[in-house]
């Protein structure tokens, strides 16, 4: 196409094929959508939320297990109903999703600062270096993530004193996950980086004396973002079910400050007693959660992998 | 063939390695392994001598290698909580668990597989993306989820099937096993099917895509030449060149139903070597946990060196290519 006059920034933005790819994806500008209005709504549920439910003087045990507002029985104020303690459902679940993500997020950023750290030295060095930290990675990637996290968080658990539990639990969950799934990390930035290293303008900068560990951050790391990119979104949809599932399994975040998994450990002991809204909603927060995340990464695999259109 | 394998075993050995120094190290440095034996008030003579007898203030080297010796009889010591050898514990346990990841992988084999030929037959009928979609939605579900749903519409709302532990069983002398009774099946069905539900739709989508792709092949096409029914060529000639990949992926399989049946016993309550796990971490009953760490790892190991094995075995060109 001809074009008279020059591009302004926001036609430019338009023209990257990424940005073309995603304006041409409903599923992705869906995933998207929903993506951001959950992270957004967790992140501000403080100014969102209609109470606060750590805020003992807006809790009332008068008010606890009452149904949905729509249901009879219900009352207006709680939109999803209550739960045992009378918190209101909305409100927790807000607070749980906000946690639920910080933790998948800072898992992921554990993983991936530790595994692209190991694959681009991996990459770069070779030799001895390359063949033992890929061995270690093959080795833990045929025993699934979530038994290791599992295993992995349990050791951690043991190692703390019993006083200060509650308090580090959540160090101890990030910590699992993160070690989980940095092969996967790993295994793309290794790729990504043979690729690199064998390019001209590594090898200039290694003729003119440029140390192994500038070029391997100043260099070649920004070029292996890509790839790593896509394993993040998906190893965060991964990372936040590992995080309900230790959760829920009682493993992970304490009931104190729940966590969506927490919830739905909590809520499943009323499941028998017919109070279904305090599992059923945590439960459809993080499904739908999850779901967007992982639509979101696809699409982005598609979309930044060109060899797979 | 023998270089393979040694480099396999070699592997095998190390991953061992690291996992049993991971469980020693559990044992040493978690709590006080003397106030665990003895309870808060015992006298300072009793402690010095408990100290000895455990052989506590050897070197550190000794007692690793001790422990190795004891670990390979398989003796990893009395439970803190219930005060009896662990080795016994987990082999009580074993039947449970090991019955119920079996009837979760009959179940993924013979569904996942009957569904994957069927969406790779009639890949365009609407049962077929119905399939498709389903498995889909079954695939981003935590299994937690499911077996929580499966519990509210079969066991709270439809009350036809119990929501959990384990009941019905017959003791066979070395065995309980729940399957010869009516109550053992109604018992292991729900936790098997949200055990099953993950590797089904895996075996599905994979007999499905070779499916799709052996229907392209040449041989199929001569087949269909030669005015074969469509019968003999969907299973005599199309199903059984699909099975070498799905052969080797039921090794992995097994391994992932293993992982997940910790999740699955603790839904249900199903009283297997996973849910010992998962309380004994609840009460830092560090002799379960070291043992289960050293039996999970063992078993994974095994499975992976048979599942290298077997794929030396069933495919030529692997062991023509080394």
């Amino acid at each position: 196409m001809q074009q008279d006059h020059p591009m302004t920034r926001w036609e430019r933005f338009k023209d990257n094929d990424i940005v073309w790819s995603f304006l041409h994806s409903p599923g992705a500008i869906v995933a998207a959508a929903i993506t951001s209005i959950a992270i957004l709504a967790c992140l501000f549920a403080p100014l969102i939320a209609p109470f606060d439910p750590f805020d003992p003087s807006q809790i009332s045990l008068w008010d606890g297990k009452l149904p949905p507002a729509w249901i009879e029985g219900g009352q207006p104020q709680y939109l999803l109903g209550t739960d045992n303690q009378g918190r209101d459902m909305l409100s927790t679940i807000l607070y749980g999703g906000r946690l639920s993500i910080l933790v998948g997020l800072a898992a992921v950023c554990l993983g991936m600062v530790l595994g692209v750290t190991l694959g681009v030295i991996s990459g770069y060095v070779g030799g001895v270096t390359d063949a033992v930290i890929m061995r270690i990675a093959d080795v833990q990637l045929t025993i699934p993530g979530i038994l290791l996290a599992i295993l992995i968080n349990g050791i951690g658990r043991a190692f703390l004193p019993l006083e200060l539990r509650q308090e580090f639990a959540i160090y101890v969950v990030i910590f699992a996950i993160g070690l989980t799934d940095w092969p996967q990390f790993a295994r793309v930035a290794r790729g990504a980086t043979m690729v690199e290293a064998n390019k001209e303008y590594v090898q200039a900068a290694r003729i003119i004396g440029l140390p192994g560990w500038r070029i391997m951050l100043r260099h070649i790391l920004p070029n292996t973002l890509r790839p790593v990119l896509v394993i993040a979104t998906i190893g965060l949809a991964l990372a936040i079910i590992a995080e309900a599932t230790l959760s829920f399994l009682g493993q992970g975040i304490p009931p104190t400050t729940p966590s969506l998994g927490t919830l739905i450990r909590v809520g499943n002991e009323y499941l028998f007693s017919g109070l279904w809204w305090i599992t059923f909603f945590p439960a459809i927060a993080l499904v739908v959660l999850v779901f967007a995340v992982n639509l979101l990464g696809d699409w982005m695999r598609d979309a930044l992998n060109p060899k797979l259109r | 063939m023998l270089f393979f394998i040694l480099k396999r075993l070699s592997q095998s050995i190390l991953v061992m390695a690291i996992v049993s120094a991971v469980s020693f190290s559990l044992f040493n440095f978690v709590g006080d392994p003397v106030n665990n034996m003895v309870g808060q008030d015992a006298t300072r003579e009793q402690r010095v001598e408990i100290r000895q007898q455990l052989g506590l203030d050897d070197p550190v080297l000794t007692q690793y290698t001790r422990f190795l010796g004891n670990m390979l009889q398989g003796d990893f010591g009395l439970s803190y909580r219930i005060k009896r050898p662990v080795d016994e514990l987990i082999f009580e346990r074993l039947p449970a668990t090991l019955e119920l990841v079996f009837v979760s992988a009959i179940i993924a084999l013979l569904v996942g597989i009957t569904m994957g030929v069927y969406t790779g037959i009639r890949r365009k009928s609407w049962a077929s993306r119905a399939i498709l979609s389903i498995s889909l939605v079954g695939v981003s579900l935590p299994t937690f989820i499911i077996g929580i749903a499966l519990i509210y519409i079969f066991a709270v709302h439809l009350r036809w099937l119990p929501s959990s532990g384990r009941s019905g069983t017959v003791d066979l002398g070395w065995w309980k096993t729940s399957l010869l009774t009516v109550d053992g099946w109604r018992a292991i069905i729900l936790p098997a099917i949200t055990l099953s539900l993950f590797q089904l739709t895996l075996i599905l989508r994979l007999v499905r895509a070779e499916m799709l792709e052996v229907m392209q092949t040449d041989f199929i096409k001569f087949a269909r030449a030669r005015g074969l029914s469509e019968r003999a060529i969907n299973f005599r000639h199309a199903l059984r060149n699909t099975l070498v990949p799905v052969i080797t992926i039921i090794g992995i399989n097994i391994g992932g139903l293993i992982a997940f049946s910790v999740i699955t016993e603790t839904v249900f309550q199903w009283p297997g070597t996973g849910l010992m796990f998962i309380q004994a971490v609840d009460f830092v009953d560090v002799p379960i946990m070291a043992a289960y760490l050293v039996f999970v790892a063992l078993l994974f190991v095994l499975i992976n060196l048979v599942v290298d094995i077997l794929y030396f075995v069933v495919d030529p060109r692997i062991r023509l290519g080394d």
